[in-house]
């Protein structure tokens, strides 16, 4: 009768103590553990960088808020700081300005974006690359280039069309311009990522189901991609409303074309630090509102 | 008179190509197209539907040549993998979807959708999103909705291949039984003997871009000598 042969290890263990770790790198009574345990180290880092990010916002608020108390005005006057008929315009121009701007976005942004997710075309990354330009270029570089784009050429032509018939660029029409160069392509960026997310069988189970390519976009892919259009409509406006930059380049610092952001640092610079303070508590209000406004459209009533 | 007609249909999607596939599906009969995974089922029912641009070939329905056709002028009921649903719909919505871009108004369309509904069950589903849907309820809401235009043929992709093997079975049996009464052709794609056997009439057998084979199961199983026929239906 033959032996019963040793079964012969596949591979040979590296020391012949027992080993403290499992192969994922825990100790065994660890892996015992419920996963909950093991998911409440994740709840704190996650929560804690939550509360972190949250704690600079409401930090930064506070601040403003605190500063502005802390100069022992009267709350009289530092209503009249919010009331004040420069602020009140420029509030007027930046809510105007923006909301142009961001319609002019979403117009030119769903079709472009829709392009640039849904078709195969020759030079498709490059055309991918350029749209992403003003997101990288610094925001003086922007107001430079269209200085340099109306100083000549067909740019100059246009400009001399435009006050031939009254209109002057440095006007709430140049504000617009410069906003929307500014955040095209973030608006491009975000559309496109929302069609990107939105199946493109879908399109094509309309078409089998009597839609035109028209009808499939309106009643097929642009309620699929609304979540996300709406969120880059957040993020198109806040851009647009801050834009700063370009604005001192191109439109300059006139009374007829102080925005917020501009007048902020007019005021800064002369050592208005209480109504820059104002006009900051005032972006920060409408900032507020806007995304509680988003977030109603997107029908999350749990923001509130 | 056939109801679908594919004559030398060829067309090529990256390096995989469909080469020169005919077959024909008579009034009211139900026609399986098995073949392993990359077989070429999935673009071939593309192309009948219009949906994937053909090198190549015919497609006619009912002696209607409409191979130049765009998608949505060939009344082809088209059921996806997944279902194909509109998440942003609920079902009645989903259902009505077809009769609604004809220009039909909610009133009328619901009063044309009351049949399938009923055949299909789907009364008390109606007012439910989609996402809340059960794998076969999904299947029936596709189906209603691809039905609702009165399709010349219907085209079925893997429409059961998510499914348990118990609501696999029923959900076949219910395909079938919908399928005849409302006696429209259809094409129904899969890999599973079983599935083929619960539903077909004929099976055409897919391997490597070709159609191999054409019969029902038992002739296929009996006559055919070819690997992938011999493959696919004896290996479950």
């Amino acid at each position: 009768m033959n032996e019963p042969q040793e079964a012969i290890p596949l591979a040979a263990p590296r020391s012949s103590e027992p080993r403290a770790k499992s192969r994922v790198g825990r100790p065994p009574e660890e892996q015992l553990r419920p996963a909950g345990r093991r998911l409440n180290r994740l709840c704190l880092v996650s929560g804690g960088m939550l509360v972190l990010c949250v704690l600079v916002v409401v930090g930064l608020v506070t601040a403003d808020l605190f500063y502005l108390l802390s100069k022992d005005l009267p709350l009289a006057d530092i209503g009249k700081l919010f009331t004040a008929r420069a602020v009140v315009r420029a509030m007027k121009l930046s809510l105007l300005t923006s909301l142009l701007t961001l319609a002019l976005v979403v117009v030119t942004a769903i079709p472009a974006g829709y392009a640039l997710s849904r078709f195969r075309f020759p030079g498709r990354a490059l055309v991918n690359a350029l749209v992403d330009v003003p997101i990288f270029l610094p925001p003086v570089v922007v107001g430079l280039s269209l200085l340099a784009f109306f100083g000549f050429g067909l740019g100059s032509s246009l400009k001399q069309a435009l006050s031939g018939v009254g209109i002057s660029l440095v006007s709430w029409i140049g504000i617009v311009l410069c906003q929307y160069v500014m955040t095209m392509s973030y608006g491009i960026r975000s559309i496109k990522a929302a069609f990107d997310a939105a199946p493109r069988d879908l399109e094509h189970v309309a078409y089998t189901l009597g839609c035109s390519p028209w009808q499939a976009f309106w009643r097929v892919s642009l309620p699929l991609a609304r979540p996300g259009m709406l969120a880059g409509c957040i993020l198109v406006w806040a851009r647009g409303i801050g834009v700063f930059g370009p604005l001192m380049v191109f439109v300059g610092t006139g009374p007829r074309v102080q925005v917020m952001p501009t007048m902020m640092w007019l005021e800064l610079s002369v050592g208005n630090i209480e109504v820059s303070l104002a006009i900051a508590l005032i972006m920060l209000v409408m900032a507020g509102a806007g995304l509680t406004v988003v977030h109603f459209l997107l029908g999350d009533r749990s923001f509130l | 008179m056939n109801a679908l007609e594919v004559v030398d249909l060829t067309l090529r999607a990256g390096s995989f190509a469909v080469q020169e596939v005919s077959f024909t599906v008579g009034e009211g009969e139900y026609f399986v197209l098995m073949g392993m995974t990359g077989s070429g089922k999935s673009l071939l029912l593309k192309a009948v539907c219009g949906l994937a641009r053909i090198a190549r070939g015919r497609v006619t329905l009912h002696r209607r040549d409409v191979t130049a056709l765009e998608a949505r002028f060939r009344n082809i009921g088209y059921v996806p993998q997944d279902g194909g649903l509109f998440p942003h719909l609920n079902v009645l919505h989903n259902v009505l979807f077809p009769l609604t871009v004809a220009g039909l108004k909610p009133v009328p369309a619901r009063a044309a959708v009351e049949g399938i509904v009923a055949c299909l069950g789907l009364e008390k589903l109606l007012a439910r999103s989609v996402a809340y849907l059960s794998g076969g309820e999904r299947q029936k809401v596709a189906l209603a909705r691809a039905l609702a235009r009165k399709p010349e043929l219907l085209v079925l992709d893997e429409p059961v291949c998510a499914l348990d093997e118990p609501t696999r079975r029923d959900t076949c049996r219910e395909l079938r039984r919908v399928q005849k009464e409302f006696g429209v052709a259809t094409v129904h794609v899969c890999h599973s003997r079983d599935e083929a056997a619960l539903v077909s009439d004929r099976v055409g057998i897919m391997c490597e871009g070709r159609l191999v084979d054409i019969g029902t199961l038992e002739e296929l199983a009996t006559r055919s000598e070819h690997a992938a026929v011999q493959r696919l239906l004896n290996w479950n």
